[in-house]
């Protein structure tokens, strides 16, 4: 079953409040990881690392770097995805 | 006619460690201006607070020798009886003759073998699988491992991305005949698709090639900070933890975790991908030496037998890992209270 937009930003949304500690509330589609959610470029790694566990899905790291906001990184893993 | 003789074997264990730190220490404050960066920052990223620079004079070979004389004499031995020299650098500033037969005249012994490895920051570890391997075969039987850097030299102080991290010191152990097995397998390898992570570079021959062009600049090391760290802390984790199992122990029954000192990012969350109970103490050099590279190791168990004597004769799992990418982990049995 391909992945969903909802469910990606759910686990995104669970990913990084474990990562960052931050209130899930806080997380949506368009919050930039290190401005707005205090996720600095070596908890990407960890994000990244979790979500391919997650959604079975590669994320090279020339696409970690283009991956400013929440937004970007679960298009990706939808347009990815199994 | 076949050669003639009986292979035989003994144990080998490390007998001592020696540290040497340069004496000018450096806070985060020194540097942030050129880098446009902040003490809070540098320590969030790196947990590093201050480091030790050599200072212009003092060569990589000044701090080997102090390093590798503390280790001697705390081995109970006297220079002379150092019968091999291994010299793990990325920061000697000759392609030949090696570090190690410079250092070998310092101390006063030019008949030891000698030689030097290029093994970034996985080079101790490295320099002990073999020395290990050098004792064992009875090629040797006290052998000098020694981790020195003088990275100030190729660290580019613009560089928002290594001006923080790198710094100088030198670490030895000296490792010989022992009654027991004091050091476990080695677990190593290369990652060497992601050599490009970590880079020293132009050549000696870009400069041959481009006479008088000088925007090449001076040969300094660069990486790819997140490359480094994805590999660093999710391949890394399971090499240590195969190093651990192959010594035939586990997270509950190992004494102390002494990772190469690259982040201390990188060590919480090995510590962490590896289960480590609180009952192991973990090297966090880091904060106050920086990343050593080939010395960070020696250096951190230095420091660590300084503040837990307690550990002296106990395990303890290296694992050293950069540049290349390559990695050696292996368990050893802390050197004994010293001698001398």
């Amino acid at each position: 079953m391909a992945l969903t937009q909802d469910a990606v930003l759910a686990g995104i949304k669970e990913i990084v409040v474990e990562v960052a500690g931050i209130d899930a509330n806080l997380i949506a589609m368009d919050k930039k990881f290190s401005d707005d959610l205090d996720v600095d470029s070596l908890s990407m790694v960890e994000v990244v690392v979790a979500a391919e566990e997650k959604f079975g899905v590669k994320i090279p790291d020339e696409e970690v770097t283009k991956m400013a906001t929440v937004g970007d990184a679960v298009n990706y893993i939808v347009a990815n995805g199994k | 006619m076949a050669l003639n003789f009986t292979p035989s074997t003994q144990n080998a264990r490390i007998l001592s460690v020696g540290a040497y730190r340069p004496p000018r220490v450096v806070p985060n404050s020194e540097l942030v201006d050129r880098i446009e960066s902040s003490d809070e920052w540098i320590q969030q990223r790196t947990g590093i607070q201050t480091r030790h620079i050599a200072a212009a004079d003092e060569s990589l070979i000044d701090m080997a020798t102090k390093a590798a004389e503390v280790a001697i004499a705390r081995a109970g031995l006297k220079a002379e009886q150092i019968d091999a020299v291994i010299f793990a650098t990325i920061s000697y500033p000759y392609q030949a003759p090696s570090a190690a037969t410079e250092l070998l005249i310092r101390l006063g012994n030019t008949k030891a073998a000698a030689f030097d490895i290029s093994a970034a920051c996985a080079g101790f570890c490295y320099g002990v699988a073999l020395a290990n391997d050098m004792v064992q075969a009875k090629t040797s039987n006290y052998v000098l491992v020694i981790g020195g850097e003088k990275l100030s030299d190729f660290t580019d102080p613009d560089d928002r991305a290594t001006a923080f991290i790198f710094a100088d010191g030198a670490g030895a152990v000296v490792i010989g005949p022992s009654q027991d097995v004091g050091i476990g397998p080695t677990i190593w390898g290369a990652n060497a698709e992601t050599r490009d992570a970590i880079l020293l570079e132009p050549s000696y021959l870009d400069y041959k090639k481009n006479p008088g062009k000088t925007d090449l600049g001076w040969p300094n090391i660069s990486q790819q900070g997140q490359t480094v760290f994805r590999w660093a802390v999710y391949e890394i984790a399971p090499i240590a933890l195969r190093a651990l199992e192959a010594a035939g122990l586990t997270p509950d029954t190992l004494a102390a975790f002494i990772p190469h000192q690259a982040n201390e990012r990188i060590i919480d969350s090995l510590a962490k991908s590896m289960k480590l109970p609180d009952t192991v103490a973990i090297a966090r050099d880091i904060r106050t030496t920086g990343n050593t590279s080939a010395a960070s190791i020696p250096l951190a168990m230095d420091a660590l037998l300084k503040e837990h004597p307690e550990l002296h004769g106990k395990s303890a799992l290296l694992v050293g890992f950069g540049a290349g990418l390559v990695y050696a982990g292996q368990v050893v049995e802390l050197p004994p209270v010293p001698k001398k």
